[in-house]
């Protein structure tokens, strides 16, 4: 029942190919995790010093496998820090924290085949569909894009599933890859799945749209919007006291953390019991309550998912 | 603390139906404030609450066995009421694996399940059953996945699959519900399901709970309350049996009032289902007679005022218009206006009387 923070241990890290390597991560107090989200993903905090950074990763293990959480992580040259440092910095026997699995990347229920496309590391949340596919028996065909030299690695991570789904894996780039032709002769009902870079997702969305695809069988890989945004500082006026809002936390999290008791129910920008007066600064609305009067008049916030569009908010709290 | 099942109880016919004081207290009495209006009343289902019926995933109380047995015996009635699409089969398997655990680690006085790779088995102490099968294999059960673990849980549940930005619902199982036909209904969108209801769809609630039940996260369950009230401690009030339970609502007097008249209340939860991303929400029905609820000073209070208030045409879907004024009369008498404080909580450990 709780949402919660996992705590993991490192159990394994694999060298895949230069760039690629695969973390197994147990529970550091025993037990199982929870069942995985197919297509899910989980947020790893990584500690470097005094720097703090939380990268999403999507898991390649079976959403039954219960035992251990997997992810594959591509070190790149122009990372923000999360990825080189999980490749150079971390060893097994390390303790992270992980939030609870999340999923915004499913298969649809109704799909009478699965066409799945990965581009890349993209082949990560294909991983997990593959697994959960087999168990349910789903009709499935699986194109991997690739570079000539990291075939043989997306091959071997492939391999358990050939039996059951039609797999191929591309090396002849982009331009030779005929995405029109394979979704024009897809069968009807057939739901697409990309990801990858986000050339590669754009092009699969336009290409099936242009041949008629419903928007709802198409579906692209997605960590979801940042909850957080832009650090401000909240002033709450009744209170007397001033409030940082860090970029990865929301104002409402920041004012209860300050001790101050704010009226709220849903978290999630719906019931409206966390409407607050505005008294100056400028608004990002996130919520669905307010109305587009209210949310252009200003005057109100709902704490628990809006921020301010700007360094200052002043509030009557 | 160690429930004290009574299997004998009925929920229909001569109807036998005693609460305990400890199971009064534990009420989740459903109005924070002294007038009612829909709202999007959702919030964490975490444990802790109110009253200990917010202790668990999946609340069991002294009702149990009594409430599996009813449904039983509705279904042997009219089977229609637990249908699932064939789509929602891995929804299926998701909501047996999610009860099973939570009630294994909620009450492992009476409910414990062992795992072998993709063998379980299954204990369920109360109901005397002792289930080996193989997770996946539908064949190694006696019921449908969904079916056979629900028949095991007080309450209703629904199976909500996510496509094309909108709920549907997909899947039940429905004994106990309050005038709502799931026959009907399998297959409708949240719009549709939610169309009868009134005054809501003005107000904008049932656009907001769709979008905010569209990003529900796997892990973060969420709950609500609903309500309304109930002549007999009848569990099974469905449109399909509207001729046995209608009349009841032209018996009721001042005298029997207090007895006959229940409010009933729906701890309504939804889960974020992890293999097949599909919605399940568990509709947990709890009646009490006026004559305990008066027991606790604050809820007598409150339910007075909040009944002499209703608006008339929530009054009117409710189905109380013609026992309303009666249950208004008899309360009245037991309010004496002294204020009251938010929040549902009874404030007392003891009851009255």
């Amino acid at each position: 029942m709780n949402a919660g923070t996992l705590s993991v241990r490192v159990r394994e890290i694999t060298e895949l190919a230069p760039t690629l390597k695969r973390f197994s991560f147990e529970p550091a107090h025993g037990g199982e995790f929870p069942t995985a989200p197919a297509g899910g993903h989980v947020m790893l905090t990584l500690r470097d010093g005094d720097k703090v950074m939380k990268n999403a990763y999507s898991l390649v293990s079976a959403p039954g496998q219960r035992a251990r959480y997997e992810i594959i992580v591509r070190k790149v040259s122009q990372s923000r820090g999360g990825s080189a440092f999980l490749h150079s910095k971390v060893a097994p026997g390390d303790v992270l924290d992980m939030a609870m699995p999340g999923s915004l990347f499913s298969l649809a229920s109704t799909a009478k085949k699965h066409l799945l496309i990965g581009g890349g590391i993209g082949i990560t949340p294909m991983l997990s569909f593959l697994a959960e596919l087999k168990s349910r028996g789903g009709r499935c065909e699986m194109h991997q894009l690739s570079s000539l030299d990291e075939a043989p690695v997306f091959e071997r991570l492939l391999a358990p599933f050939s039996d059951d789904a039609e797999i191929a894996i591309h090396t002849g780039g982009r331009a030779a890859f005929d995405l029109a032709g394979l979704l024009a002769r897809q069968p009807l009902g057939t739901h697409v799945y990309v990801c990858g870079p986000h050339s590669l997702m754009d092009a699969v969305v336009s290409t099936a749209a242009a041949l008629g695809w419903p928007k709802g069988k198409v579906h692209k890989e997605s960590f979801g919007a940042a909850a957080g945004g832009l650090p401000f500082k909240a002033i709450l006026k009744r209170s007397g006291i001033e409030v940082e809002v860090k970029e990865n936390e929301t104002l409402l999290e920041a004012i209860e953390a300050a001790g101050v008791a704010a009226s709220c129910l849903c978290r999630g920008g719906a019931c409206g019991e966390c409407a607050t007066a505005v008294v100056d600064g400028e608004l990002d609305h996130r919520d669905d309550f307010l109305s587009d009067e209210e949310k252009a008049a200003g005057k109100l916030v709902m704490l628990c998912v809006s921020r301010a569009r700007g360094p200052r908010l002043v509030l009557d709290l | 603390m160690t429930v004290q099942f009574k299997p004998a109880e009925t929920f229909r016919d001569m109807f036998n139906f005693k609460k305990s004081p400890e199971d009064i207290l534990r009420f989740p009495f459903p109005f924070p404030e002294d007038e009612y209006m829909y709202s999007v009343n959702i919030e964490p289902h975490v444990k802790g609450g109110p009253t200990a019926a917010f202790q668990a995933a999946f609340d069991i109380d002294e009702h149990y066995i009594a409430e599996c047995r009813e449904r039983e015996r509705v279904l042997k009635e009219d089977p229609k009421r637990c249908q699932v699409l064939p789509h929602m089969a891995t929804a299926e398997w998701d909501t047996l694996e999610l009860i099973m655990e939570s009630l294994a680690s909620d009450y492992p006085e009476h409910f414990s399940l062992s795992k072998a790779g993709d063998v379980w088995t299954w204990v369920n102490r109360p109901l005397g059953i002792h289930q080996t099968f193989t997770f996946g294999k539908a064949e190694t059960l006696p019921y449908g996945p969904f079916e056979y673990i629900t028949r095991q849980v007080q309450g209703d549940f629904t199976l909500q699959d996510q496509r094309d930005d909108m709920l549907y619902v997909d899947g039940g199982m429905v004994t106990t519900q309050a005038d709502w036909s799931f026959e009907f209904n399998i297959g409708m969108s949240f719009m549709e399901w939610h169309g009868p209801v009134p005054v809501a769809h003005e107000a904008g609630v049932f656009e907001r709970a769709l979008k905010y039940l569209m990003r529900l996260q796997y892990g973060q369950p969420v709950r609500r309350l609903n309500w309304t009230m109930t002549i007999n401690p009848r569990l099974d009030t469905s449109p399909e049996n509207y001729p046995v339970w209608g009349p009841d609502r032209t018996t009721v007097t001042p005298e029997n009032v207090g007895d006959k008249v229940h409010l009933r209340v729906e701890l309504q939860t939804l889960f974020r289902l992890p293999r097949s991303n599909a919605i399940l929400f568990g509709i947990r029905c709890y009646l009490a007679p006026l004559n305990d609820l008066v027991k606790v000073p604050k809820w007598r209070r409150r339910l007075h005022r909040v009944l002499r208030g209703l608006r008339p045409e929530l009054a009117e879907y409710k189905g109380m218009t013609r026992y309303r004024q009666t249950a208004v009369d008899y309360l009245a008498a037991l309010d004496d206006g002294a204020p009251t404080s938010k929040g549902i909580a009874p404030e007392i450990d003891k009851l009255e009387g």
